[in-house]
């Protein structure tokens, strides 16, 4: 469940380099909740309109955010590219895309921050597993001691993640960095 | 092997600012050529032009094709721009950014090495942008610029906001390269000095729409004395018969005779 949100965040990074979808500004203010509930009208109460729901939720966000990034594109260092006559693949791979990186992440780690929590009200509607299903059972039970557990369990999984990748990735692309 | 050939009829911006009018020029085969002129007048704009950046103009260009492979197949490019700021990537160290423009890097680590010691860079090659002076900066992409052998080397004022030993030792390597290389140049600059201590011809621009104005042959031998200073004499005296030389403007004829 989580893999299939964290998935299409990527999914969202790599579409969104040149187009420009003016949709992509308004979808954002599109409440998650309608969206998840949709999702499940119409592709029934499935894991398909699970992920589906929380990718739609995201992408247009990452969108948004990465064209921000393609925008602030440094026209001089495009120049150095077009001049020594690199090819298109070079000029994208080692010119192009380390302005983004920092675009990328950003919008990479808000959009994960989201995922989560958008996880948990797409479990917490239609699906009779994951966090979100469990949380909505302590609900029903008034049972607070254990919805501070998945608390606590789930916020420790969000660190960890964060230590083991988040970190490292950044530090690496960052290395540069006087 | 053909030289540069400029004829620009007009180029005009979008707004409609002309910047070059009737603005003519070449360039033999390994010829070095300066190009003064008032700041404002559109020399950056004529390097544009010639690297083929801006197509957007009234006129031809004829380039030097580029030199043929010879032996390690390193292929040469027709062109290489170095810009006023050295433009290296801040993400790549300098060995990468020298490599960037090669387009089989891999198999041409003996020249990358060869050129960072002539640049004395050898102790640097790992290094990032960040953690270099400005006059290893520039060295840097001094290297970038001869590392794939052009036969056309545009420079765009490069040795400027330096302190003057940096930009003298820079000019020194400049010339050896060029030396080895034979690339043709066009170095644009707004210290006449520079122009005339480097260069073997010295091409004067008016004001804008800019023009090429005059054109004075530097018959100085080679190697030659890169203390600015010492050419300071010529300079005064190229002043002295025409003051307005720098702001782009003639008094009549010159016994130079005008450009074309």
């Amino acid at each position: 469940m989580c893999g299939g949100g964290v998935g299409h965040v990527d999914g969202g990074l790599q579409d969104d380099q040149s187009v420009v979808r003016p949709a992509a500004n308004h979808c954002p203010e599109v409440p998650a909740l309608v969206i998840i509930i949709l999702a499940y009208v119409w592709l029934g109460l499935g894991e398909v309109a699970a992920v589906v729901a929380v990718a739609v939720n995201k992408i247009p966000v990452v969108v948004v955010a990465t064209r921000e990034g393609a925008r602030a594109i440094d026209h001089a260092l495009m120049q150095v590219g077009e001049v020594y006559r690199l090819s298109r693949w070079r000029t994208w791979r080692h010119i192009y895309l380390p302005q983004l990186y920092p675009h990328l992440l950003s919008a990479g780690r808000n959009g994960l921050s989201l995922v989560w929590k958008i996880v948990l009200v797409v479990e917490l509607l239609g699906r009779s597993s994951g966090v979100g299903f469990a949380l909505a059972n302590y609900f029903h039970d008034f049972d607070v001691a254990g919805i501070f557990a998945y608390t606590i369990a789930f916020t420790s999984v969000m660190l960890v993640f964060e230590a083991l990748l988040m970190r490292p990735l950044e530090r690496r692309l960052n290395r540069w960095r006087a | 092997m053909t030289g540069l050939a400029l004829n620009i009829r007009s180029k005009v911006y979008p707004g409609g600012v002309e910047t070059l009018r009737d603005c003519q020029f070449s360039a033999a085969p390994g010829e070095f050529v300066a190009i003064v002129g008032p700041s404002g007048a559109g020399k950056s704009t004529l390097l544009n032009i010639a690297a083929g950046l801006d197509r957007d103009f009234d006129g031809e260009l004829v380039r030097p094709p580029s030199r043929p492979s010879k032996g390690q197949g390193l292929s040469p490019s027709a062109l290489s721009f170095m810009f006023q700021e050295p433009r290296l990537m801040p993400w790549l160290s300098v060995r990468e950014n020298i490599a960037l423009v090669l387009s089989e890097p891999k198999t041409h680590d003996a020249a990358i090495d060869r050129i960072l010691r002539t640049m004395g860079l050898q102790d640097f090659s790992q290094a990032y942008p960040a953690q270099l002076s400005g006059g290893m900066r520039r060295r840097a992409a001094l290297a970038r610029a001869f590392i794939c052998q052009p036969s056309l080397l545009l420079m765009d004022e490069p040795f400027t906001s330096i302190d003057a030993p940096t930009a003298e030792a820079l000019r020194r390597s400049l010339l050896d390269l060029w030396g080895e290389q034979k690339p043709t140049i066009l170095f644009v600059t707004h210290q006449l000095t520079e122009a005339l201590a480097l260069a073997d011809r010295v091409v004067f621009m008016s004001a804008r729409p800019a023009r090429v104005i005059f054109e004075h042959v530097c018959a100085l031998s080679r190697p030659r004395d890169l203390d600015l200073g010492s050419h300071q004499a010529i300079a005064d005296s190229l002043l002295m018969a025409q003051p307005g030389l720098l702001q782009g403007g003639l008094l009549g004829q010159l016994q130079g005779g005008p450009a074309r």
